[in-house]
């Protein structure tokens, strides 16, 4: 089969009204309400969407993957065969054979007790009936395919030997296994650093080419759908909203809610504080390591470097970005600033070194200098109520207020967020992401900070939930003359919020500069394969040079 | 958080059923062995191991066998009897002159009562008697030794929900503690904690209560220590384990960074989210600890006869399954019920401690 005889004739994956129901203790769910789809071999369609729109269910349907309590209908058709209903038996001939897919999760997609090699080669010896040795010669094939270096070695390796985008790699080897027509990647990447991704989506791109595959490409990345995908199905609350050329959906867009989408990528800038700004946070030369094992009978201990002699000066009413990918010690720095994690060098909030002061000196100065985490649904307590874990800061710092005084400052806390207050008695997890991601930050403003570090706070939502975050960021720094560190692994945004930048990358600063000098004329290489590796909305492919 | 806790377990019909279902065999198993018309040391020489019967002992036909016992004792013949009105009238003859102490026999058999010399005959040969026949309910029948069982089921329930309850308990409290403790401060403190609970792990249990019973003396008391200080170590292990991996969540960090004192992480923090867990290991807990409580006593060194305890019970019962199947039926009804609640009760608990679970 190859690309060109096949290309824009026939549909291969055709959805016809295709409807995905939960059966769910609280009632049903319509999670796809009746969508049509079509994609043709060599061709890339990518989905987007917010999460909860069905994307991912719809392809779930079709590859007879729903859960226990999801019932389908509508039709789905590959190459005009309904393969919808077909019984597990019949539909493990087109399943995995012809229609593949992988997942977002490449940490837990893979067994972690066994071998790369064994996970790759048993599919082949059961269902293509190859012989050991042929499996492993085309287990080593396929691993030199997806462009794994020393592929016969790697065949022993675990799965926790490799990295993230190594691991991506593997399970897309296991899915080409069978040199299927119809790929279906579920984020691929959204679990990889930028430039890793960029990587990724560079060799998606080129095993399409030489084997004509089609590609259903489920993403919430509407920059990745723009430079990757052929054609754009938007969708929201189970339904196509809008379909068609991807450059035209994403220039031109036909529908509000694409608009919407397109609006929310984060916009703006930062002007510096004044340059008299009084300085709220001086480091000088930061150093953290962490000591891995040891003990009385474990032999020496592992030491690692997770930030090495970084320094900064915060000032009053600034926001520093701090960018890095995946173990830069970006998220070790903000820690340790705020002596979260015990570090070396001097750090001084205010003027006095927090190095030397006492458990009462530490305890007060806890109350400037607050932190917002990245995972709205870990940083909140499930057994407290959102009132309670708000005024949890008043307990401490004011013990003396009474009960009565305590529910008036969280219900100003709540409003000052944008929330309803009259929620204060509900449970975390009855908020969504976003309102999440907002009572942590009333947490942290109750004591009336003077310093915010913000630790990649809004990686975790979607871009138009982020959108509103940001805005919310920004006007809690005016109304209350806030310092932020902004630490995040996404450019776009950090670009949005800080007005002076950094850096890192295996615990070292690499570079620092305000904002838009570093991305008009970035110094270091790595600053420039980073910002290279971010797939903008007009198009603009990543630099392939890096890696 | 307890007060919304206590309102969605309120919700689970299955707890509620259960945790009443709890309170009434407490009640039972303290008020009702007044009420049984039996002390659980009685010993009814005429009904070892009589089956369970909603009427009353003795049965019509076992009169006259009982009858024929009294007299044999007595060393006279019996020449006639009737029974009236549940009062048995008979006529003795012997060969010397009757002593009117006879009737004492009457009072020695548990079936019998109020005898009375009705006539005697001039010669003292022949005499007329008549007493009334004690009626005795025995609703789950008797032992082997003749002593009511629903009584004796009822007893040994105190002192088993008793040292289910408190072992249980004990066990918990220190269990949780300890192991939140550790687990949350981590480190060198943990390893130290974790050290001494492997030191007593390794003490076996028996030679710990044996050392218990040589310095203090056999005491009731002494069996909740002793089941107290071996159970709770697998709880301050389940424990540790949950805090450790809760002292790496953000809400912790966050705590800490709000200037939090490490007391109060633990208590409003981590013991929190520990108690799903802990309320389903409590559960089974409990029956463990019974359990070990009626092993205690077939050595010896646990409650000891008369008095007794389920476990005790289930264990005799066993031995006579084929002659007395209900010496095992009842007891083992009574306690797998119990447990049975305390399992959905513990269910019903972890659910409604977990505000996610509506």
């Amino acid at each position: 089969m190859t690309a060109e005889t096949t290309r824009g004739t026939t549909a291969l994956l055709e959805l016809a009204g295709l409807d995905v129901r939960f059966d769910t203790p609280d009632g049903e769910v319509h999670a796809v309400r009746g969508i049509d789809l079509a994609l043709k071999s060599g061709e890339t369609l990518a989905v987007v969407g917010e999460s909860g729109s069905g994307k991912s269910q719809a392809m779930m349907a079709a590859m007879g993957l729903l859960a226990k309590n999801g019932r389908a209908g509508g039709s789905v058709r590959y190459r005009g065969r309904e393969i919808l209903g077909l019984s597990s038996r019949a539909l493990d001939e087109v399943r995995g054979a012809k229609i593949a897919m992988i997942f977002q999760e490449p940490m837990t997609s893979l067994d972690p007790l066994y071998t790369i090699g064994s996970q790759l080669a048993e599919p082949l010896v059961r269902h293509k009936r190859l012989s050991g040795r042929a499996a492993r010669t085309r287990a080593v094939e396929l691993l030199t395919l997806v462009g794994i270096p020393e592929p016969e070695r790697r065949l022993r390796a675990y799965p926790h030997e490799l990295s993230g985008g190594q691991r991506q790699r593997v399970m897309i080897a296991m899915a080409l296994a069978a040199e299927p027509e119809v790929l279906i990647a579920d984020e691929p990447t959204t679990a990889l650093d930028v430039t890793v991704q960029a990587q990724i989506i560079e060799l998606l791109r080129s095993l399409q080419r030489r084997f004509g595959m089609g590609i259903v490409f489920i993403t919430h990345d509407l920059g990745l759908a723009r430079h990757f995908a052929d054609r754009v199905a938007v969708m929201r609350y189970g339904k196509v909203v809008e379909e068609g050329p991807a450059g035209e959906v994403l220039t031109r867009p036909a529908h509000d809610y694409t608009r919407m989408l397109l609006a929310a990528e984060p916009t703006g800038t930062k002007p510096p504080p004044p340059g008299d700004a009084p300085v709220v946070l001086e480091a000088r030369g930061v150093d953290v390591t962490f000591q891995i094992g040891g003990g009385l009978f474990a032999g020496p201990s592992l030491e690692i470097h997770a930030v090495d002699k970084v320094s900064l000066t915060l000032r009053q009413g600034q926001t520093i970005g701090i960018v890095g990918e995946s173990g830069s010690g970006k998220s070790t720095l903000g820690r340790a600033l705020i002596r979260l994690v015990d570090a070396r060098g001097d750090i001084s909030l205010f003027g006095h070194s927090t190095g030397l002061i006492d458990a009462a000196g530490l305890r007060a100065l806890r109350r400037q200098a607050q932190i917002v985490f990245q995972d709205p649904y870990g940083s909140l307590s499930p057994r407290m109520t959102v009132g309670e874990i708000i005024a949890e800061g008043l307990r401490v710092h004011e013990p003396g207020l009474d009960a009565r005084a305590r529910e008036r400052a969280v219900i100003a806390a709540l409003e000052d967020v944008t929330l309803d207050p009259a929620l204060r008695n509900r449970y975390p997890h009855e908020f969504s992401g976003g309102q999440r991601q907002r009572i942590a930050i009333a947490r942290a403003l109750i004591l009336k900070p003077r310093v915010l570090v913000l630790d990649e706070p809004t990686s975790a939502l979607d871009r138009s939930v982020q959108k509103g975050i940001v805005e919310l960021l920004r006007r809690l720094q005016k109304e209350h003359g806030l310092s932020y560190l902004f630490i995040s692994h996404d450019l776009s945004v950090v670009r949005a919020l800080s007005d002076w930048i950094m850096v890192m990358r295996h615990g070292q600063l690499v570079e620092a500069g305000p904002t838009e000098e570093v991305y008009r004329a970035p110094a270091a290489d790595y600053t420039r394969a980073l910002i290279a590796a971010a797939y903008g909305l007009d198009g603009t492919a990543p630099d392939a040079r890096m890696a | 958080m307890w007060i919304d806790a206590w309102r969605r377990l309120a919700a689970n019909r299955a707890a509620v059923v259960s945790a009443v279902y709890l309170l009434l065999m407490a009640v039972a198993c303290l008020g009702g062995p007044l009420l049984t018309g039996h002390a659980y040391t009685t010993i009814y020489t005429d009904y070892v191991r009589v089956p369970p019967s909603l009427s009353a002992y003795p049965k019509p036909d076992q009169i006259s066998g009982m009858l024929d016992e009294v007299i044999r004792r007595m060393r006279v013949e019996l020449v006639s009897w009737n029974e009236q009105d549940d009062r048995l009238t008979m006529t003795i003859r012997s060969s010397r002159p009757i002593d009117p102490r006879v009737v004492r026999y009457f009072d020695r058999s548990s079936s019998f009562a109020d005898p009375k010399v009705e006539t005697t005959s001039p010669d003292g040969q022949t005499m007329t008697l008549s007493t009334a026949v004690a009626k005795h309910h025995f609703l789950f029948g008797t032992d082997n030794t003749g002593r009511d069982l629903l009584t004796r089921t009822l007893i040994a329930g105190r002192v088993s929900l008793a040292i289910g309850l408190l072992a249980g308990l004990t066990a918990v409290m220190i269990g949780v503690i300890y192991g939140a403790t550790a687990g949350y401060l981590g480190g060198r403190v943990d390893d130290v904690m974790m050290r001494i609970v492997d030191v007593l792990y390794s003490l076996p249990f028996i030679f710990l209560v044996i050392m218990l019973v040589v310095f203090f003396g056999r005491n009731f008391v002494l069996m909740f220590i002793a089941v107290g200080a071996v159970q709770w170590l697998d709880m301050a292990r389940i424990v540790r384990g949950q805090a450790l991996s809760i002292r790496r969540q953000e809400y912790v960090q966050a705590a800490t960074a709000l200037g939090v004192s490490s007391a109060g992480i633990l208590w409003r923090h981590v013991v929190p989210n520990t108690l799903g867990p802990v309320a389903v290991y409590m559960t089974l807990l409990v029956p463990q600890v019974i359990l070990l409580e009626s092993f205690l006593s077939y050595l010896g060194l646990g409650v000891q006869e008369p008095l007794t305890s389920w476990g005790v019970l289930i264990a005799q019962g066993a031995k006579n399954i084929p002659a007395a199947n209900w010496l095992l039926l009842f007891p083992s009804l009574f306690l797998t019920s119990t447990l049975f609640a305390l399992n959905f009760l513990g269910d019903g608990l972890r659910d409604a401690l977990d505000p996610k679970d509506r």
